[in-house]
């Protein structure tokens, strides 16, 4: 492929499979714990670092990081300790940093000017070979840390008040989630960009939690969807000379739209079979019983009975027995749909 | 000792809820703490799990002072609330596993023991069919039992529930006395906050009344029974010092099916 033959697509495209596979599995806790933004207040951050890499001749991804760390470790303490004013704090910490980043990049001498819409944006042409070594390093540790501790982070992320009262250590594992947060920023800032990772971390997840049964299914799902369209947004912005940041998000929302609309409609179609089926047995010869001749199959915590391949559950309503489909297999639905079974 | 409070005045921020509080709990007791809401009996054993701030004197749990490193993974809590809420589905197994993660240390990886507590825990509260489905498509009392499978799935000394029949339908609240039943007689602590004991007044012996701030009443639990369903008609009988207050006509012991049925 054409797109293989140049350097910086190979960098852009390793880059991007390692935000890709990465900002997911850190963004999942983010969901998971509510805070889907922290991943955007650290981006703010992050560009002072940027800054002061720039203004001091250093690599701005070191420098980034550090900074994006330092903001991670500090907004956690404020939680932590914080009263009302908690809030402000984070505020203030991040459109410090967004300000800071501006200011300190436009000190830069003319000889380096910088592209700030890069940093913040995504660019393909960016991504130097010191970067992907540290993108390397940066992502083995945050995919080692989350094996490690993936489970204690979804229990703080669950229900921190239960984590504390049995004596998990929540303000460690609240800041190592911060700074595996921050890290992850870093590692976007070539491909995704600072202002748009946030968008890799929440909408994969958002995708899973749409489709997975299980939390390890939601995280693999939503590590495998960000992979998929990093990838594949970073090749297509090489096509359409659009910045690649822009164009994965853009393609993560379609994706986002086209599994909610799909979702939905299975979800109303289930409703209208359910409608169908209503009207059919309507004029059901019998009601379903211990003589009905259909075998009776005990399912969950009620009775089904076995209809010509389908499961029958009964439940009484206005208009008298109503009976549910319950299908094959142990069928998953709100608890206001199994209410009257 | 399992619980025991000197001098301890309890709340949030600097606010004192609970005040001047004096309680010992022995191993294997199985106590009630009754109040009307406002009362401290939450704050109470919000005190004791760490959640809520000692402001002066002493709260040691399990033989520590609370909040020490020696009592984690011992004690195991049911909040009061209905449902499991989190954004990204979990199964059943997922939730209740979290309950046995305290014992493991930082980095420990649960073994087969760990892996035989969780499956143990979610049989104990009958759904095992359910171990795998998502916890969200269970109904309300369902996941109130995920929750008490959680708390024993840690197989803990001290087991503290906040409010664990409220809400929860008739069946339920049988299946969770026995459940309890035979966690008391397997030697753990039960402390349970509650406004109505119904099911569980075979299970639970001690009372504790909490009103106004202090604890009114320390006994048998059939001492506390009188009173409380009365109210202050009987004021001047009140076997206890004090007296309790008008709150205390809010505490619901014997009669409580309507409270059961709305609290959701």
């Amino acid at each position: 492929m054409e797109i293989l033959d140049y350097g910086f697509m190979q960098r852009a495209l390793l880059a991007s499979l390692m935000v890709g596979l990465v900002a997911p599995a850190v963004g999942i806790f983010l969901v998971q714990r509510r805070l889907s933004l922290l991943g955007d207040g650290l981006g703010h951050v992050a560009l002072t670092g940027v800054a002061v890499g720039v203004l001091t001749s250093t690599a701005p991804v070191g420098t980034a990081l550090i900074a994006a760390v330092l903001g991670a470790v500090l907004i956690e303490l404020v939680r932590a300790r914080g009263r009302t004013s908690g809030d402000v704090a984070l505020a203030v910490l991040f459109y410090g940093g967004i300000a800071g980043g501006v200011v300190l990049l436009s000190l830069a001498p003319r000889g380096q000017a910088t592209n700030l819409d890069a940093y913040l944006f995504g660019a393909i042409t960016t991504t130097s070979t010191d970067d992907v070594a540290t993108f390397a390093v940066i992502t083995a540790i945050v995919v080692t840390v989350v094996w490690l501790l993936g489970q204690r982070l979804y229990a703080v992320s669950d229900d921190e008040e239960y984590a504390r009262a049995v004596g998990l250590p929540v303000l460690a594992l609240n800041t190592v989630l911060a700074a595996l947060v921050a890290a992850t920023v870093v590692l976007s800032m070539r491909v995704v960009g600072l202002l748009l990772i946030s968008a890799l971390m929440i909408v994969p997840s958002a995708i899973a939690q749409l489709l997975a049964r299980s939390f390890r299914q939601a995280l693999v799902l939503a590590c495998g969807l960000g992979l998929v369209v990093s990838v594949s947004g970073t090749a297509v912005s090489y096509y359409t000379s659009t910045p690649s940041g822009g164009t994965i998000v853009l393609l993560a929302i379609a994706l986002f739209l086209l599994v909610t609309a799909a979702v939905t409609l299975r979800d109303v179609t289930g409703h209208r079979r359910h409608r169908r089926r209503a009207v059919i047995h309507a004029a059901h010869p019998h009601d379903h019983g211990d003589d009905c001749g259909h075998p009776a199959v005990l399912h969950g915590d009620h009775v089904d009975y076995d209809h010509d391949g389908h499961l029958h559950a009964p439940h009484p309503t206005d208009a008298g027995v109503h009976y549910d489909e319950h299908g094959r297999h142990d069928i998953t639905e709100s608890p206001a749909g199994r209410s009257g079974t | 000792m399992a619980i025991r409070l000197r001098g301890a005045s309890i709340g949030y921020g600097d606010v004192p809820i609970l005040r001047d509080a004096d309680l010992t709990v022995q191993r294997g007791e199985a106590v009630a703490v009754l109040g009307s809401n406002g009362s401290g009996k939450t704050t109470l054993v919000r005190g004791v799990l760490g959640l809520a701030s000692v402001l002066s004197g002493v709260v040691e749990v399990l033989g520590h002072p609370v909040g020490h490193r020696g009592e984690r993974g011992r004690v195991g809590y049911v909040p009061q609330r209905h449902t499991v809420s989190g954004a990204v589905p979990a199964t059943v197994r997922e939730v209740v596993g979290v309950g046995r993660l305290a014992r493991l240390g930082l980095f420990g990886r649960p073994r087969a023991a760990d892996r035989a507590a969780v499956i143990d825990a979610v049989a104990a509260v009958g759904l095992t069919d359910r171990l795998k489905d998502p916890v969200a498509a269970l109904s309300g009392g369902q996941q109130r039992r995920v929750l008490v499978a959680r708390a024993l799935a840690a197989e803990p000394d001290l087991l503290i529930m906040d409010e664990p029949m409220a809400g929860v339908d008739t069946a339920s609240q049988e299946t969770l006395a026995r459940v309890l039943a035979a966690v008391s007689a397997g030697g753990t602590t039960l402390v349970v906050v509650t406004h109505e004991i119904g099911a569980l007044s075979g299970v639970l012996t001690r009372a504790v009344v909490a009103d106004h701030g202090s604890i009114a009443y320390d006994g048998p639990l059939a001492g506390a029974l009188p009173f409380s369903t009365d109210g202050h008609h009987h004021r001047d009988d009140q076997p206890m010092p004090g007296g309790p207050g008008p709150g205390l006509d809010q505490v619901h012991l014997a009669r409580s099916p309507h409270r059961a049925a709305g609290g959701r």
